[in-house]
């Protein structure tokens, strides 16, 4: 439909109608334990906290030797050998040796696609049964050489005779031998994600102390949600961590208030961003268990939530259009249209706390008169959210963000969340997903609480 | 796997180094494996009198039917499998003479592992005072002789109440398991078989067929061993622990195939999720194993309330709870069975483990009480108390004492967590069903508490 591509595509046209297809239903999840980056994982590789994610929801659900229709799972951080990441986490587990896998990757967005693009499957009658995940680990990340050094290597190879070799090694200059270590720069304006931010929080005027604010709400939030056991059924631990070792129960606002900004220095005294208000760099894993109601239930699984739909949107940052986090402040509202709802509508926000400042810049846009006319096409601001509603068992600031595990993190608590809850008005309370990715982009889904068909 | 101490004295230099010195010579026990016979030899069936009674009649038929070598009279120099005396028929002390006297010859040529079990009537049931006497007397009896045999022989007896005869399912049963390898580390004790409840398993090497069990305290130790066992069995298994032991936890449920429950059994409603993730994953629950078990020593003198209160909380009301729900809900399979770990140390007192000891002695008073509630519903419950095991718990205990410790006991060795799980996974199997609110000792025949 070439024609059809051009044109934007209003809610009426859209083919999706939701009773034609199966339900994928997110049945549970597991993940370990998130650890800041230099602790208790240093020594741990992708390979081996996804195999151990993997591990624990075999056990939680006796998968051992079940042939899962497709696994998906990613990491950003990524080692070359890692090519095929996930499909050697699946032979390293207890799942059956003929479960396909394949490697996903969409920035911090990789755990919440992997989702969606599984539930698709699902709904189409292709798969029956899936697992989603992701992991990341900033401690055990692939260092690159230089350049130079690299194209010296490949020559080298190349060269035939010994005096050629020396020729191709003459050419190594000693700054050819620094590491090219990764680092959350945007590669098309080489301002680290934490600058980034520090223009939107400031383009936005959000105060330091709504920062620290949602900061401390993460922590006392998640912090209950442990010691209420919320977790017991989510988390399996990991090399002697039994929670997320970022988490700190007992932190206040007068002590987030002494911490120094660490991002924006150049805006002088309107630097806001502290590293209490934003997330640090983690290592972790996490997965998801999806199926359909059949497969589910022949095998006496428990039915949390469905996986209702999902919306990508991008900004373009580069020419500063848009704050390079805030893709999901136009992801939303095209989910919600397309879906009939409104923020009323919602019972749970779960907003990925990249940085206190995204979450609070992309509820200020939503909240714009100006932002709802000029950009999302409406007449008016688009909507204010409950905050009782937000985050209620904390999110990345707390937790930490293992950039590829965040998805799985909050897709298996928020379906939890939503099947504890029991219905809202008569109807299955609903939970709004929003992530903000690296390169301008966001993912955001729709869950709703788990009810039987009519009829059934 | 036997301690090193064990390998070094079995062959070889170690052997005779043992020898001259006078150093305890433990044998290597015994034990189950799938596909060996059930004993390492014939068996010799004695009964009272001249040696045939309609008791040992019956019984000599059915380990015929069970395809043993059966003899009713030692041939000369013949190695023995196993000696079954049985003496349901003794009314009198002097009509023990007859049989021990007739078998004992025959004490000298059983094999390496084999077995003496006794088959006589509980002396409780006995008003007349030469009767309870001849009964009374088969107890010391056994509890001797265990102590004489060597070469990882040992001597159990099953003791029959009033509606149990030679021949009843859980006699049966308590006899097989007693001359198995599944016993290994059981010696110079009696199980007591009160009714002709119970069934011998269609496959004697899957007892457990098509069961549901919940193992607590399964991610390590004799827990984990418990699981394995009774996944070997035939049972499909929820393995339960605290959430800070999940990793190991799903370590185990994946290697038994079965689901991980992460659960503190002393949360209130510990006893509801059990059974909801036991009915909802696997269609029903029938064996429920309280093995969880914490130690905390102090001297009395030197005891807090943190110590006290954890080690009650942990051993004995958390399965008070659990067991209240259990026998509360109408959404267990029938015929539920229910074994708690208990140890000697409740039984016969441990310096530094009042608080332990308290919870354990419980274990046992419980068992007793809860035998009648879930009889109601064809269901037993049993407890089982180990002597010195080989796992972490013990491994913290000093070089010296733990040295001294797992050689007081007949066998002079410590047991395996696989010899617990055996004779948990005996009790909770339909054979046991005519044993309930017993307690039987794995303890290798241990001084303290024997
Ligand atoms: N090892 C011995 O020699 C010995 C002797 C006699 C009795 N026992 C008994 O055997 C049982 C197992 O002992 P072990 O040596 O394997 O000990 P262990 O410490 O190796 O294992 C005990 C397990 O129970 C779990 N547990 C503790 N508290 C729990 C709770 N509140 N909820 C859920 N799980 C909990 C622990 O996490 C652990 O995994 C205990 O009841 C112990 O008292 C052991």
């Amino acid at each position: 439909m070439p024609a059809a591509a051009h044109s934007a595509s209003a809610p009426h046209e859209s083919p999706v109608t939701q009773g034609t297809f199966r339900r994928a239903v997110v049945v549970g999840g597991n993940r370990i334990p998130f650890a800041r980056t230099g602790g208790a994982y240093t020594k741990s590789s992708n390979q081996d906290m996804l195999t151990a994610a993997l591990d624990g929801l075999i056990a939680r659900f006796g998968l051992q030797e079940e042939r899962i229709g497709e696994v998906a799972a990613g990491a950003v951080l990524k080692h070359s050998r890692d090519f095929n990441l996930t499909r050697e986490a699946v032979l390293g587990s207890a799942l059956s040796a003929e479960t396909p896998a394949y490697d996903l990757q969409q920035a911090c967005a990789t755990g919440l696609e992997t989702v969606l693009g599984l539930a698709n499957k699902i709904k189409l009658g292709q798969i029956d049964s899936a697992i989603a995940g992701g992991v990341d680990s900033a401690s055990d990340a692939p260092i690159a050489v230089s350049e130079g050094l690299r194209e010296v290597l490949l020559d080298l190879n190349r060269a035939k005779s010994l005096p050629e070799r020396l020729k191709v090694l003459s050419r190594l200059r000693p700054k050819d031998l620094a590491p090219d270590a990764p680092n959350t720069g945007e590669p098309r304006t080489g301002l680290s994600m934490g600058e980034h931010q520090a223009l939107t929080t400031a383009q936005w005027k959000i105060s330091r102390e709504a920062q620290d604010e949602i900061a401390f709400n993460s922590h006392h939030n998640l912090a209950a949600a442990y010691e209420r056991g919320f977790f017991d059924d989510l988390v399996t631990p990991y090399r002697g961590l039994s929670r997320d070792s970022n988490l700190r129960p007992d932190t206040s606002m007068e002590k987030l208030a002494t911490l120094k900004p660490v991002f924006g220095k150049s805006l002088g005294a309107e630097a806001t961003m502290t590293a209490g208000n934003s997330t640090p760099l983690t290592d972790g894993a996490s997965t998801v268990l999806l199926g359909t109601e059949e497969w589910a239930d022949a095998r006496g699984l428990p039915k949390l939530a469905v996986v209702v739909d999902g919306e990508a949107a991008a900004v373009d940052f580069v020419h500063g259009k848009d704050g390079l986090l805030m893709a999901p402040a136009f992801a939303v509202p095209r989910l919600l249209a397309r879906n009939g709802l409104s923020f009323e509508d919602i019972d749970f926000f779960e907003i990925h706390e990249a940085f206190a400042g995204t979450v609070l810049s992309t509820l200020a846009a939503w909240e714009d008169e100006e932002f709802g006319r000029t950009r999302l096409g409406l007449d008016g601001a688009f909507g204010k959210i409950d905050r009782a509603k937000l985050n209620v068992n904390g999110s990345s600031l707390a937790a930490g963000h293992p950039f590829a595990a965040t998805g799985g993190r909050i897709v298996a608590s928020l379906a939890k969340m939503l099947h504890d809850n029991g219905p809202v008005d008569g109807r299955p309370a609903r939970g709004l997903i929003s992530i903000c990715a690296a390169g301008g982009q966001g993912v955001v889904a729709i869950l709703e609480a788990y009810s039987a068909p009519e009829g059934r | 796997m036997t301690d090193k101490y064990t390998q070094f004295v079995s062959h070889g230099i170690g052997k005779d180094l043992a020898k001259k010195l006078g150093l305890p010579q433990p044998a290597v026990l015994r034990r189950y494996k799938a596909g060996e016979p059930l004993v390492p030899g014939p068996v010799l069936v004695l009964g009272s009198g001249n040696g045939r009674t309609a008791g040992s009649d019956e019984l000599a038929a059915a380990l015929v039917g069970w395809g043993l070598d059966v003899r009713r009279s030692a041939l000369p120099k013949e190695k023995l499998g196993a000696i079954i005396l049985v003496l349901d028929a003794v009314e009198h002390p002097e009509e023990l003479a007859g049989p021990v006297l007739t078998a004992a010859p025959s004490l000298r040529d059983l094999a390496p592992g084999a077995r003496v079990v006794t088959i006589s009537r509980t002396s409780a049931s006995a008003a007349n005072p030469a009767v309870a006497a001849g009964r009374q007397g088969v107890d010391g009896l056994l509890r001797s002789l265990a102590k004489e045999l060597r070469a990882g022989a040992t001597a159990n007896g099953v003791l029959l109440g009033d509606g149990a005869g030679t021949t009843s399912p859980s006699t049966l049963g308590a006899l097989r398991f007693f001359l198995s390898g599944r016993a290994a580390f059981v010696d110079g004790q009696f199980l007591t078989v009160t009714s002709g409840a119970g069934q011998l398993p269609a496959d004697a090497d899957k007892p457990l067929a098509g069961k549901v069990a919940v193992v607590t305290g399964a991610a390590r130790g004799i827990g984990a061993a418990i699981a394995r066992t009774l996944h070997r069995d035939g049972a499909r298994l929820v393995v339960v622990d605290i959430p800070a032991a999940g990793d190991h936890l799903a370590a185990v449920a994946n290697e038994v195939h079965g689901t991980a429950l992460q659960l503190d059994i002393t949360s209130e409603d510990a006893g509801k999720r059990i059974i909801d993730h036991a009915v909802e994953r696997h269609g029903g629950l029938d064996i429920v194993i309280h093995n969880a078990g914490i130690t905390r020593d102090k001297l009395l003198a030197n005891m807090d309330e943190g110590r006290w209160n954890s080690v009650i909380g942990v051993n004995i009301a958390s399965q008070l709870r659990i067991n209240e729900a259990l026998l509360g809900s109408d959404q267990l399979n029938k015929t539920p069975r229910i074994v708690s770990v208990a140890s000697t140390s409740g039984i016969a007192g441990n310096r530094g483990q009042t608080n332990y000891a308290a919870s354990k002695g419980g274990v046992i008073g419980m068992v007793r009480a809860t035998a009648p509630l879930l009889a109601e519903r064809g269901g037993s419950i049993n407890a089982v108390a180990p002597g010195f095991i080989e796992t972490d718990m013990t491994a913290r205990i000093p070089f010296a004492t733990r040295e001294v410790a797992r050689r007081l006991n007949s066998l002079q060795q410590g047991g395996l967590p696989g010899d617990v799980a055996e004779a948990i996974a005996f009790l909770a199997s339909d054979a046991a069903a005519g044993i309930t609110g017993e307690v039987l000792r794995v303890c290798g025949q241990n001084l303290v508490g024997a």
